[in-house]
């Protein structure tokens, strides 16, 4: 089971403004090991947040994004209270989900 | 409009790689310090600490128990500010010990761990992650914004920071290296990173105030043992044994060395 994610989400005036923190080793599969055997891409493929069952952000994520993830954003729509969930899926199929409400 | 959002973290992701790139001039610290910026909210710190803390509370080895009794310093149980008047003398050990060593303590005589299967790891890496570093993590943070004020009234501290000074200005070695070759004047850098002058109490305090860390280019968060190890290991010298009292010697000089600091970590180091 992965870790959890650290999700922060506030209301900004009109916007809400999520930031989260994922934990994740995100290897691209260009590195070596001290054998020299290719250590096999691991990363995060795909991102989906939904904020009180509405998606409000999908992302498709590749071997550029870097080891245990910083994502922010904003979105218009939400409101204090509201349910952010959060689910990432990696290319091994693991998945992790977590959720905040918006203070 | 996920296409957007996927090419701005994107964006993100190869400025950081650019910055470090275009920035061969003078301006590396601003540069760096504006990448520490960036990622003030986003510290990955944060995860070592969530499992830190998990980890601590959770009743683990062969006793069942958990770490909430951990006595370290303030009394059993009593974490918050803890670690800004480490290390001490503990009478109970009869020893001066650092966060690391009192916690291999406490998991040792609360949970009845073994040394030998606490320090199995003590360095995390790809695939093995390291449970000091966590609980390290967590219990540091409880100190975040209290004042470093480690004491020398003790006449154990009191001889530990002679040994600890002694050792910061002891030179040997086959570079024929003293930590104050690198660490006893100001503006010196190692590749494009500036040292801090750790006899001078403003370099001491930046520099102790913000460790343990989580070091970007190594994706794990470090510990003031492994960074003393580390800077032993560039010296090129002897191993330092982990928790030995040699460490805590140095880590009681540059502590003390740092009083009146506010303790800003776990922080974030390139």
């Amino acid at each position: 089971m992965p870790d959890p994610m650290k999700i922060r989400a506030n209301q900004l005036g009109d916007s809400t403004e999520v930031k989260v923190l994922m934990s994740h080793e995100m290897e691209t599969g260009q590195r070596k090991d001290a054998q020299g055997k290719v250590i096999p891409a691991w990363f995060i493929q795909h991102v989906d947040v939904t904020c009180a069952g509405k998606t409000v952000l999908t992302a498709q994520w590749g071997t550029a994004i870097s080891k245990n993830p910083f994502l922010s954003f904003k979105f218009k729509g939400g409101n204090k209270g509201d349910k952010v969930v959060i689910t990432w899926v990696d290319n091994r199929g693991e998945k992790r989900t977590d959720e905040a409400t918006v203070a | 409009m996920y296409r957007r959002l996927c090419l701005a973290a994107v964006a993100g992701a190869l400025a950081i790689a650019a910055n470090a790139a275009q920035a061969q001039g003078n301006d590396t610290a601003s540069e760096i310090e504006k990448y520490r910026q960036a990622l003030a909210d986003g510290n990955p710190a944060e995860l070592w600490e969530a499992r830190g803390e998990a980890m601590w509370k959770e009743a683990r080895g062969p006793k069942k128990a958990s770490l909430e009794k951990c006595d370290l310093g303030m009394g059993p149980g009593v974490v918050k500010g803890a670690y800004a008047h480490l290390p001490r003398y503990f009478a109970d050990t009869g020893r001066v010990m650092d966060l690391e060593t009192r916690i291999f303590h406490c998991m040792g005589t609360l949970q009845g761990i073994s040394e030998a299967e606490s320090h199995k790891v003590l360095f995390g890496g790809p695939g093995h992650r390291a449970d000091i570093e966590a609980l390290t993590a967590y219990v540091t943070s409880e100190s975040k914004g209290t004042v470093i004020n480690v004491s020398l009234t003790d006449p154990h501290m009191k001889q530990m920071y002679a040994i600890g000074e002694k050792i910061f200005f002891y030179r040997g070695g086959p570079h024929d290296f003293a930590c104050a070759t690198c660490h006893g004047e100001d503006n010196k850098r190692i590749r494009l990173q500036d040292l801090p002058d750790l006899t001078k109490k403003a370099g001491a305090q930046k520099a102790y105030s913000t460790w343990p860390a989580y070091r970007v280019s190594q994706g794990e968060l470090r510990t003031m043992q492994w960074r003393l190890n580390d800077c032993f290991r560039q010296q090129r010298f002897p191993d330092l044994v982990y928790g030995s009292p040699a460490s805590i010697a140095l880590t009681t000089y540059l502590a003390y060395n740092a009083n009146g600091a506010v303790y800003d970590g776990p922080a974030l180091k390139r």
